[in-house]
């Protein structure tokens, strides 16, 4: 460990602005990366299981 | 040499099957890998002796532009493979791999900025790496584009190729900007061939990383492949069944 407490942890020797902005960018943007295709897939299967329903009724 | 894999590879039906299996596989490894890698990073390496704390952006930072950077060159490859053997699949990976490539693109860029304020004591200059890094983006903006401008499938796919082949001109130059310039930017952190010259509890959290992360590249570059196969192969009679099975599952 080369922090003693959380708070220095936190701080990051006066650079935590700056180490948790930069880590606070990256984690939304994986997020995003992750959600979005999962989404994306939801919405097709969604509309696929509409369309086949719509079809059957015809 | 057995090439058979490389034809089977450009059937959509065997890519869909094959990419089901690694899938889950892939993405255990990029979250345990980088779970472990932010701990390592962020917690237990030691501070840099001029830089302080502010150095553990590293760890996002340069898997992040490592990858930003091996995607192009994946691109690349991709789109030889599209325009010499013709393979619909290589049009597939052009189009889904771009986008993830222009985001760890930003991660990079945005998270150097952030670096280069405590360090430098400037968010942004026009320097030869940085300068090279923002062409990357732009060149992952011009194949999006391409390929969503272009309404006919095989002519987007041949503009993408040809695009992504000449755009890796770039690769080199940002590989080599920081010994052919005079930068701001520091030199390589690792090289295959030298031995790392800072400790291990440094260099061992950035290799974790960079390792996950292209796990996560893997892993997050399937899903969307295996989506996109289904759409193309709408007509056929595997992707119907296997919408009927997904949906029949509830998804």
């Amino acid at each position: 460990m080369s922090f003693d407490s959380f708070a220095e942890f936190l701080a990051m020797g006066n650079h935590g602005v700056y180490v948790w902005s930069a880590y606070g960018i990256g984690f939304v943007i994986l997020l995003l990366n992750v959600v979005s295709p999962l989404l994306a897939r939801q919405r097709y299967f969604k509309n696929e299981a509409r369309r086949l329903r719509r079809e059957a009724q015809q | 040499m057995n090439w058979t894999w490389f034809h089977k590879l450009g059937s959509p039906k065997w890519f869909y099957q094959i990419s089901g299996r690694w899938l889950p596989w892939l993405s255990v490894c990029a979250a345990l890998l980088i779970m472990v890698g932010l701990v390592l990073g962020l917690a237990f390496a030691p501070p840099d002796y001029q830089q302080g704390n502010s150095f553990r952006i590293i760890y996002l930072h340069v898997p992040a532009a490592f990858l930003a950077q091996s995607t192009y060159i994946s691109l690349a490859i991709a789109g030889v493979v599209g325009l010499v053997w013709k393979m619909k699949i290589a049009d597939i990976a052009i189009q889904q791999a771009a986008p993830i490539g222009a985001w760890m693109t930003v991660i990079a860029l945005a998270t150097g900025a952030i670096w280069g304020k405590p360090t430098w004591g400037a968010w942004w200059v026009w320097d030869a790496r940085l300068t090279a890094m923002l062409i990357l983006l732009f060149l992952y903006f011009g194949i999006i584009a391409l390929g969503h401008a272009i309404s006919n499938r095989d002519s987007a796919a041949k503009a993408c190729a040809i695009l992504a082949i000449v755009g890796v001109v770039n690769i080199p130059i940002i590989k080599y900007s920081v010994d052919w310039w005079n930068t701001l930017h520091q030199p390589a952190t690792f090289t295959v061939t030298k031995k790392p010259t800072m400790p291990i509890e440094m260099w061992l959290p950035l290799l974790i990383m960079t390792i996950g992360f292209y796990c996560f590249f893997a892993a997050v570059l399937l899903v969307r492949m295996r989506l996109e196969v289904l759409r193309r192969e709408s007509r056929t009679r595997w992707a119907q069944e296997e919408v009927a099975r997904q949906i029949g599952r509830g998804v």
